[in-house]
């Protein structure tokens, strides 16, 4: 930045409006396209997409009604598939909600701390990492049965140490800056330094963060519910769309390749926004990666 | 380097007896009695009581703990209360169909990032750069059991090349088991390949960067050449971290990629166990499957130490 540059906060502002990137925009878009289906599925669907019609079972795409044609109990997959992003970002916003809310805590205690109780909080977060959300909620179904909520909790609880991690490294960083010493010099208590100056300023980062957890959490669930330990039916669900269209692979593809498009896109968007939000907020970072 | 791995391996020793203290105690709060369920509700209390002294869930927790974690170390599991069967045979059984897979999968990943990744640093101000950049995100968003579909699509359903699932053991038939393994290792290595190729070229543009290079390029060496005989050691790096935590992921992904292609390895065990609460068994395998995540973790330490001797004396 040259001396001449009008550094006022709404030239700032303009830059920071052109400087919106690629990943960004297409990104927000994927992102947006999902949130819209779900939100759009809560006040219409085409069709009721628990509603089985045994006369119409794997009609064609565009035929008697159906956008895109029906599964193989004759439901419509427009409709599950509008539905089912509403479970997709349901099972996200909760899970990715969990981690960053114990995670985050965590990292900016150790952060701040330092000394044993970093080195306990960390070493704890090392043996999460050791349970991966798939086999938390494996072992949680096989105890309390497959259900939405274990499968949002093993994913959150698996997603936490990402939190405390980048939670920790920020907060060692911004613990050194010139005005958190002040506040310190000031008397202020470690919990006012944590909320007034720690915090808002790594939060950017965990946005980032929660971005590329929410894509993995995605990821996880069309897992779990692909291998029977995710959403239970009748509640429509992309992984177990693809899990109860495997068998006709061979005779209706489609019915695979919908709910996988969907998850690649949905996955592709939340990676591209976050990547994009994090050069966007860095741009020194641009060239980097 | 002596302190550092004694250190590193203490810390997996603590890691899993820990591990052990979690998968038992998440079991352990199941409600219901494993003797009440394999006898039905019929049986005569005379009967529960003896079956579960038999299983030996009539001892208090710690003694039971304790039983299962000593016999871990040499391969004993215990009896499942199903099947009556011992599940370490079981486990060592399957483990072998996992490891394969996870091995290609490993070899599968290696051989798409290291050049795809390589070429994309090399070329990231040109259309061809951005393009691979643009796959490797694409190849990012899918899942391993999707790859694993569309690949069936392709080389089972349309060009009819290789089966679409199944399982000859090696000593059988090689040929038929390197073709059974062969999709489901490309479902898995495929989509790490593309997570992996993103680090090797932010490592391979990190080391393009370093003066050595342009002193290398300056004495004549080409671009590739110079990479290689200079760069590949401080570029590998990083890439040999990511590596080590995607092993872990590999690992579990093969538990999803077992059950699109039928194969029988740890992961197809475990959902069995859960399918018939044959929870013994499913201890067991989570067990297998942790201690295996942390067994990587250590050692993507050790080889770290080993690339860059700068770490060893560092935490």
């Amino acid at each position: 930045m040259t001396a001449l540059e009008n550094t006022s906060p709404a030239a700032r502002g303009r830059r920071r409006w052109r400087r919106l990137n690629a990943s960004m925009l297409v990104g927000g878009a994927l992102v947006a396209l999902v949130v819209l289906a779900a939100l759009v599925s809560f006040v219409w669907t085409p069709h009721d997409a628990v509603h089985v019609d045994a006369a119409h079972r794997l009609a064609p795409a565009l035929s008697d009604g159906y956008l895109l044609g029906t599964d193989k109990f004759g439901r419509d997959v427009a409709s599950q598939l509008l539905v089912g992003a509403r479970t997709t970002l349901f099972v996200g916003i909760v899970a990715v909600g969990v981690a960053a809310l114990v995670g985050t805590p965590l990292g900016v205690l150790a952060g701040m701390a330092g000394g044993w109780l970093s080195e306990i909080v960390m070493r704890a977060n090392d043996l999460l990492f050791a349970f991966p959300a798939l086999l938390l909620a494996i072992m949680l179904g096989a105890v309390f049965g497959a259900s939405t909520l274990t499968a949002m909790i093993a994913i959150g609880v698996a997603t936490i140490p990402a939190f405390a991690r980048v939670a920790r490294g920020q907060t060692l960083g911004v613990m050194h800056t010139e005005y958190v010493l002040a506040a310190r010099a000031a008397g202020r208590s470690r919990l006012a330094i944590a909320l007034r100056h720690v915090l808002p300023n790594i939060a950017s980062i965990l946005i980032v963060q929660a971005s590329v957890s929410f894509a993995i959490a995605i990821l996880a669930e069309a897992a779990l519910s692909f291998l029977g330990f995710g959403t239970p039916p009748p509640t429509p669900s992309w992984g177990r769309m693809l899990q109860e269209s495997q068998e006709l692979l061979f005779s209706t593809p489609r019915l695979a390749f919908l709910p996988g498009l969907a998850i690649a896109l949905a996955v592709l968007g939340f990676n591209l926004f976050g990547d994009g939000l994090r050069d966007w907020l860095d741009p020194k970072l641009r060239e980097h990666r | 380097m002596g302190l550092y791995l004694l250190v590193r391996a203490a810390v997996l020793v603590v890691s899993t007896a820990v591990a052990s203290v979690v998968v038992f105690a998440v079991m352990a709060v199941l409600p219901g009695d494993p003797a009440e369920v394999a006898l039905g509700v019929n049986a005569t209390p005379e009967a529960v009581a003896a079956k579960r002294a038999e299983f030996g869930t009539d001892r208090p927790l710690v003694t039971q703990f304790l039983d299962w974690v000593s016999g871990l170390p040499t391969g004993d599991f215990g009896v499942s209360y199903v099947t009556s069967d011992h599940i370490g045979p079981q486990i060592v059984d399957r483990l072998g169909v996992t490891l394969w897979l996870v091995l290609f999968g490993m070899l599968t990943a290696l051989v798409v990032a290291v050049p795809l990744g390589t070429a994309a640093a090399v070329r990231h101000r040109s259309v061809g750069g951005l393009l691979l950049s643009g796959l490797s995100q694409v190849g990012v968003a899918v899942p391993a059991f999707l790859a694993g579909i569309l690949l069936v699509f392709l080389f089972a359903v349309t060009l009819r090349v290789l089966p679409s699932g199944g399982y000859t053991p090696l000593g059988e038939d090689p040929g038929a088991w390197f073709q059974q393994l062969l999709l489901p290792s490309l479902s898995l290595g495929l989509v790490q390949g593309a997570v992996l190729s993103r680090y090797v070229r932010s490592a391979v543009l990190d080391v393009m960067r370093e003066d050595y290079i342009r002193t290398a390029r300056a004495k004549g060496l080409g671009l590739y050449r110079a990479l290689w005989r200079h760069g590949a050691r401080n570029a590998a790096i990083p890439v040999v971290t990511v590596l080590g935590l995607q092993l872990a992921t590999l690992l579990i992904g093969a538990v999803v990629v077992e059950r699109v292609f039928t194969l029988p390895g740890l992961g197809s065990l475990l959902l069995d166990g859960v399918a018939n609460r044959d929870l013994l068994l499913v201890q067991g395998t989570v067990m297998v499957l942790v201690v295996a995540v942390l067994a990587v973790n250590f050692l993507v330490d050790v080889l770290y130490a080993v690339l860059d001797p700068r770490l060893r004396g560092a935490r």
